[in-house]
This record gives structure tokens, C-alpha cells and sequence, in this order.
């Protein structure tokens, strides 16, 4: 018997696969198992105890990280229902990708604003709302779990990732505004 | 009648001895050392009842080096021999330390590998190498007080420290001959010395203002579990920053505001951190300042002045703190308790400001020049293992994001910022040319876009590529970041299976052949034999590795290994136990560890796979309550 560490994050969590996840249970489980697996548990142990316990505990971090993100959740659930993401596919509905020109103009428009840092929050705002959106849409979708409806869930988590992308811009802006103040 | 049971000679009966084990803050200003004694966590004292060691080296031309309060005394008199601040030039190039200011009095050379070292008349010595001299006086500080060899310490870093700030640490306590069991962060350490995790729940936020750097940390804590939910901060502000601007208030008061020399400057900032001190206490002091043409300016500087000149500065802290609250994903309401940390979290205004921030009770109640070395001190009581039931658990995150370069200087992030460590994480990339055998990669931390605007943390090149179309070869690259925080990386090229990997060393570090050499000089230097250090520290890892597996052994051998495998551990535990004793060739008793090590390896995948089961199935017990 060896260390699984291809195992499923849901299993390892021992939580039952889905969109919909408790997060005081995700986090009291999580606390647990670097409880026991934490690299400062070991900092006496063997070598191969010490490498395993690296490796382990970077693991459930990694699989926490996975189920407490909705996007990174909802993608990974996809990829277990074998549904893919081509990357390249970026054909997308044209009301949609008509939104993401104009909010990527205001975006554009940030540094420009009288008071840039409102201007950006502002932004984040509407982004943020936008996403909410898309996770309760994600919530309908699974729960039925037809082909139909992976394959709603799957333009929905692509919409998200346009708009995960938008946030990081907003967020890189951020920092140049932050930047040129020093 | 039960026989009794006698031990084989050298092997001990006790699993759990008292390991001594200290926590040591090494400052830009002060360091420190501190250790847990009948249950207790405190600052050990020098002879003279100090606990507080100067951070400074001096270095004399007869090779004997002066380190704390009597370097610190000369520093004026001596400046080019008597190093402050060095922790300010740790894991940075000639470069950078240039660009930290004109006010530095030193003589910089550049090495071959391009880190600067600090020209003496006792020789040329690199910023980790004075590093090194701070830890060991305090290494022999805590020997002499606990009577023992230390088995093992833990060492704090700012929160913000980068991966070669942060290597460059670990260095400079092998230098000292440390055992590092972890490098733990400035404001975690903090959190673990107020204790607040006992008892309360929630979130809270720790502010550590020093001399030089400021980091601010939000933490979740949980029945001793200490989750660092976010870190951002500012390497270069501190209290020295406050001290200038009084400087430039005065210099302009007197009106000698662009011809003040060297020495006066000197001494400007002196009187500057006196008024600062001064006002935490009383709303106004008197400063005298002599001008060079002889004459005298004198003024008074009052609370209200000083709290107009330093106001531009708390808010540059605050800035950090709202980022580190937005990546945390709480919100200021959810913050109960502001733990504040470092001798500038003393100026009143300073916390009037962090206090109307974030709305919360301020913690100051440990004093903010030690808690951090008690923190560690605890930590390290945990870690050497002398607190086998404490439930307690650090988990923290990388304060930077680290990632790659890509085609026309960009940087793509492989692992951002805040992420919980340990962290391995992988992506994929591809040849740009047909026929293409080698690749670059160049490692950078930052969180900017571009290659330039970010640090660079180190360069290697995967070759031996099969040549194929380009964009047909499929490069993995993986990053690892361990518990200090240390970044390792490996680059693959999947259909081939050509490796490549690098332990990431600062592009301006020590490389392990010049910590050789370096450990060699100072054993020369006292006399000591090289290969007899090696033995003992062998020795000592046996036991380590002996102890540990026969802990593991009595908890689980019985339920996890059948009689033959457990009869084949034994075996390598005895060859251990008869070379460390017997033979006095370290790499016999090295192999004969390796050996062990390796014979333990599908019981070690096994317990650790009890152990996650059971951390699953109690909880499912605890589901139904």
C-alpha cells in the first residue's frame, strides 16, 4: 500500500463530490488533517516521514484551496464529470463578450478617473456581483447534473474565468497605481 | 512475578527526553534569544542582565571579532570596521545595497557570485556571514544559560522577507552551526506569545512596526490552530523613517536645511529619535541644535507637531493593511484584536491611527521588543517535540507571488501571493523554435508584470530537449515551497523524461561549496577538526532517527507491520546503533542512516495514511453530536 496522493480531493476531505459545500465543515476538516500531517508535526521524524509530510500536507492545502474556491471548485467538478475546458475555445455569446469590451474599457478608463482607487472599486463591485451571479446559476446547474446542464455549467464557469481574469487586471492596476504614489 | 527489563547498554530508555530548543529573533536593530523553561517562555540575559544584543559586529585587525553593546559603543568612532544593519543587506546584490542610500558608511566590494561583501581590516565578510556572528553569541548566550548543546532553534524572519532574504537567513545559522527546525514569521510569532488562540476564536490582525520593515499579517485562529490568512507590508518603512522627518523639521526650523554635513546629520537623527522616544510620554520637548558656524538653534517640538510630521507615514502602513484584508476576505468589523508588535508601535499616534483603523482593541500588554522571541520560543518547545499533546498548529502563507518568465519579458505566476505553504504546484509550457534542445528558466518573485519589476530569484536551463516541432514538446515545471517558506524547483520535459531541477539559491547567495569552505576557515580558526564535527553530528542525527522510529514504532508497529518487515527495521536499527557507537567514519554512519531511512519508507506511507483516516473518522463522530 502507498501514499495515494492522486487521490480525489473530495475523498480525501471525505466529503461527498458536489458544488454545494459546507465551508465550517471544509475548514474543520482541513484543520484536522494538517493536524496530522503538517511538516511541523514531523520536525523529529525520519527523512522520509519529513519528505512525505511535505508533500502530504501540500497536497490538502492544494485541495483546500480547490473546494473553497467556487471556480476552482466548479471546474474541478467538471473535469470529474469528464466534461472539458478547451483553454483555446474562446467562443463566446456575443451579449457577453459585448459586456466584457465595455467593462474592460472602464477599466482602461481607471487611471484616468478622478479618484482612481473609487473608480477601481467601483469596478470590483460590479465584477464581483457579476460573479455572484454566475455561482448561483453554478448552484442550479449541478444540482441537476444533466448533460444539458454541465454543459450550462461549463459557459458559466468560462464567463467567470473572463471575468477572474478582469479582477487580476484590476488588481495589477492596483498595484501600478499603488506604485506611482511611493 | 513480572521480570525486570534491562536496556542495552548506550541505548536509552526514554523516548521523550528534554530537548533544548530556543527561539531567536534576529533584528535589524536588536536580537534576541529566548527559550521555555518550567513551562515558561522569556528573553535569556546577557551577563550584565541585558536581554536586548545590538545587532553589530565590529571587526578588528587582529581577526577577533566585538559583537552587541561594546561594538555598538565604537560604532561612531569606527564606522567602516563596525557593521549595523546588516540584516538590511541580507540575500540582496551590490546593486540593491547601493540603491538603500549614500548614508551607508561602508566599503562594498562585489564577490564572483555578485553578493557584496563588507570590506574590514579584519577581511572581506559577506552580510550572511555577520549575520552569522549575532547568532552565535546568542547560540553560547542560551548554551551557557540552559547548560547544553542546543538541539534546535527557531529563527524569525519579517513576514515580507523574499525567498533570498529568507535563504540568506537559513545560511548564515548553519554558518553559526544552528539546527534550524523552522523559520518562522515575524507576526505569527507574535500572535503564538499572546496565546490568543486559547479559548478565543476569530480573526485578528498583527502590526509589526520596526525599525526598518513594517508587516502587517490577519490571522484565523482556532482552537490552537494559527491559519495566516493574509501578509503584506513594506520592507523598507520603519521608525528610522519617522526619525528623519523630525531631522528635516529641524533642519529647516534652524534653517540649515541643504548645508548639514555628514556628522551633523549624524547626529540630527540621534537627537531625532530622542525627541520621538521623549513624546510618548510628554506633550512637548526642547531641542538644541549647534549650528556649524558655532551659533545655537534651539525649539520645541510638541506631540501635536510630531503627530502632523510622522501622520504621512501611519497611512502608508495602512494601505498594506486594507490589501492584506481584501486577500484575507474579511472585512475590518470581523478583526477583534490588533496585536501590535516592534518598538514603533510605542509613538501614541501611531496607535490612536491603527486603533481608529480597524476599530479593535489594541494588544500591546507583552512588551513589543520580545514577543517575538517568545513566540518563536514557543514554537521551538513544540517543534523539538517536548509537547507531544499540544495541540498547537502554524499554518502560514508565501508573502509574495512567484512565478516564471515568458516570451517578451513577462512574468506568469505559478504560485500567488498568501498562498498556504507547504505548496507544489505545476504548469506546463512549450518550445517557441522547431528543433528547440534546451530551455531557460528564470525564477522571479513579485507581483508585477514585467520581468524588470520583479525580483530575480534564480536561472537554470532544461536541455537535452528531443528536438521536435515547435510547441510540440511539453515542458512541466513544477515549484515547491516548503514550511520556511524555501522555493525549490524542478522543470521536466514529459514525453522524453529529461530533468532538470535547482534547490532555488539566491541569485546573489552563498553556494553550498563556499558554506564548505566557510565552515572550514572558522573550524581552522578554532581549532577544531572538520571530520570530527561531521562524526558527532552524525552521531546526534542516529539518535534522532533511532528515537524517532522507535516512538513510531511502539504507537504503530504492532497494527501497521507484520513480523517479518518489523524484524527487518529492527535489523537497520541495530546496524545504526552499533556504527554511530563503533565506528568513527561519518559516512559509515550516514550510510548506515540511509540504509534506515530507506527501510522505513512503506511504514512511514503508512502511518501517514492512519493518520489522515483517523483525522476523517473522528470528525464523523463528532457529526452526530
Amino acid at each position: 500500500m502507498h501514499l495515494d496522493l492522486s487521490q480525489n480531493h473530495f475523498v480525501l476531505f471525505g466529503l461527498q463530490a458536489g458544488f454545494e459545500v459546507d465551508g465550517e465543515t471544509l475548514a474543520l476538516r482541513y484543520r484536522d488533517l494538517q493536524k496530522e500531517t503538517h511538516p511541523d508535526r514531523f520536525a523529529n521524524a525520519s527523512e522520509q516521514e519529513r519528505r512525505l509530510s511535505v508533500q502530504l500536507a501540500a497536497q490538502i492545502n492544494e485541495a483546500f484551496r480547490v473546494l473553497k474556491n467556487p471556480l476552482a471548485r466548479a471546474r474541478y467538478l467538471l473535469e470529474l464529470n469528464g466534461v472539458t475546458l478547451d483553454d483555446t475555445d474562446t467562443r463566446m455569446d456575443h451579449e457577453f463578450l459585448l459586456e466584457q469590451m465595455e467593462l474592460r474599457e472602464a477599466l482602461a478608463e481607471v487611471p484616468h478617473a478622478r479618484a482612481p482607487f473609487d473608480a477601481l472599486e467601483e469596478l470590483r463591485d460590479q465584477l464581483e456581483s457579476r460573479e455572484r451571479a454566475l455561482i448561483e446559476a453554478l448552484h442550479r446547474d449541478f444540482d441537476d447534473g444533466s448533460a444539458p446542464a454541465l454543459a450550462r455549467a461549463r459557459d458559466s464557469v468560462r464567463k467567470m474565468q473572463f471575468i477572474q481574469r478582469l479582477l487580476e487586471e484590476a488588481e495589477a492596476l492596483e498595484e501600478d497605481l499603488v506604485h506611482q504614489e511611493h | 512475578m513480572a521480570l525486570l527489563q534491562i536496556s542495552e547498554p548506550g541505548q536509552s530508555t526514554a523516548p521523550h527526553q528534554h530537548r533544548l530548543a530556543a527561539g531567536i529573533d534576529l533584528g535589524t536593530t536588536n536580537s534576541l534569544v529566548a527559550t521555555v523553561r518550567s513551562g515558561l517562555a522569556e528573553a535569556l540575559p546577557d551577563e550584565t542582565g541585558n536581554c536586548l544584543l545590538p545587532s553589530v559586529v565590529r571587526y578588528l585587525a587582529s581577526g577577533e571579532r566585538i559583537v552587541g553593546k561594546s561594538a555598538k559603543d565604537e560604532a561612531v568612532r569606527d564606522p567602516l570596521n563596525t557593521i549595523i544593519s546588516a540584516k538590511r543587506f541580507m540575500g540582496r546584490g551590490v546593486a540593491d545595497v547601493k540603491s538603500l542610500g549614500s548614508r551607508l558608511p561602508y566599503d562594498f566590494v562585489e564577490s564572483e557570485s555578485g553578493m557584496p561583501r563588507l570590506r574590514t581590516v579584519g577581511g572581506d565578510f559577506s552580510p550572511v556571514e555577520v549575520s552569522a556572528e549575532i547568532l552565535r553569541t546568542l547560540k553560547k548566550r542560551a548554551e551557557d544559560s540552559l547548560g547544553g548543546d542546543l538541539s534546535g532553534v527557531v529563527i524569525t524572519v519579517p513576514a515580507y522577507f523574499d525567498d533570498a532574504q529568507r535563504q540568506a537567513t537559513k545560511d548564515a545559522a548553519k554558518l553559526a552551526g544552528l539546527n534550524v527546525l523552522r523559520l518562522l514569521n515575524e507576526p505569527t510569532a507574535a500572535a503564538v506569545a499572546y496565546g490568543l488562540d486559547r479559548g478565543s476564536e476569530g480573526v485578528i490582525a498583527v502590526y509589526d512596526l520596526g525599525g526598518g520593515t513594517f508587516d502587517i499579517s490577519i490571522l484565523r485562529l482556532h482552537k490552537g490552530v494559527f491559519e495566516v490568512l493574509a501578509t503584506a507590508g513594506d520592507s523598507a518603512l520603519g521608525g528610522d523613517d519617522m526619525d528623519r522627518v523630525i531631522a528635516e523639521w529641524i533642519m529647516e526650523q534652524a534653517g540649515i536645511a541643504h548645508d548639514a554635513d555628514h556628522a551633523q546629520m549624524r547626529r540630527l537623527m540621534r537627537d531625532a529619535c530622542d525627541a520621538k522616544e521623549l513624546l510618548t510620554d510628554v506633550p512637548s520637548t526642547t531641542i538644541r541644535l549647534e549650528r556649524s558656524d558655532g551659533t545655537f538653534w534651539e525649539g520645541v517640538l510638541t506631540r501635536e507637531k510630531f503627530n502632523e510630521l510622522i501622520d504621512a507615514l501611519i497611512q502608508k502602513t495602512l494601505a498594506p493593511c486594507r490589501r492584506a484584508l481584501r486577500d484575507a476576505g474579511v472585512t475590518r468589523e470581523e478583526i477583534h484584536d490588533v496585536v501590535m508588535v516592534g518598538g514603533s508601535t510605542r509613538v501614541p499616534r501611531v496607535r490612536e491611527k491603527v486603533a481608529e483603523f480597524f476599530q479593535a482593541e489594541l494588544r500591546v500588554d507583552i512588551d513589543p521588543d520580545k514577543v517575538v522571541a517568545v513566540g518563536a520560543a514557543m514554537q521551538a518547545d513544540v517543534l523539538a517535540g517536548n509537547k507531544p499533546e499540544d495541540e498547537m498548529l502554524l499554518l502560514d502563507v508565501i508573502p509574495l507571488s512567484l512565478g516564471l518568465e515568458t516570451m517578451g519579458g513577462l512574468v506568469e505566476k505559478i504560485i500567488p501571493r498568501n498562498t498556504t505553504i507547504p505548496v507544489a504546484r505545476a504548469q506546463d509550457f512549450t518550445t517557441f523554435k522547431d528543433g528547440q534542445t534546451a530551455m531557460a528558466i528564470h525564477v522571479l518573485q513579485g507581483e508585477r508584470e514585467l520581468v524588470i519589476d520583479c525580483r530575480s530569484l534564480a536561472r537554470f536551463e532544461l536541455r537535452g530537449i528531443p528536438p521536435m516541432a515547435a510547441g510540440a514538446a511539453r515542458i512541466r515545471v513544477t515549484f515547491q515551497v516548503d514550511a520556511d517558506g524555501l522555493l525549490s524547483v524542478t522543470a521536466r520535459e514529459t514525453n522524453s523524461g529529461v530533468e532538470s531541477s535547482v534547490q532555488v539559491k539566491p541569485s546573489y547567495g552563498l553556494s553550498d561549496d563556499e558554506i564548505t569552505r566557510m565552515l572550514k576557515d572558522s573550524m581552522e580558526h578554532a581549532r577544531e577538526d572538520m571530520d570530527l564535527r561531521q562524526l558527532r553530528e552524525q552521531q546526534v542525527e542516529a539518535d534522532r532517527v533511532l528515537d524517532a522510529i522507535r516512538i513510531a514504532l511502539a504507537k504503530d508497529g504492532d497494527a501497521l507491520l507484520s513480523a517479518v518487515e518489523r524484524a527487518e527495521i529492527e535489523r537497520a536499527m541495530e546496524v545504526v546503533a552499533h556504527t554511530a557507537t563503533h565506528n568513527s567514519d561519518y559516512k559509515a554512519v550516514k550510510a548506515a542512516i540511509d540504509a534506515l531511512n530507506r527501510s522505513t519508507m512503506e511504514f512511514a506511507s503508512r502511518r501517514m495514511n492512519a493518520s489522515i483516516q483517523q483525522a476523517l473518522s473522528g470528525h464523523k463522530l463528532d457529526d452526530f453530536e
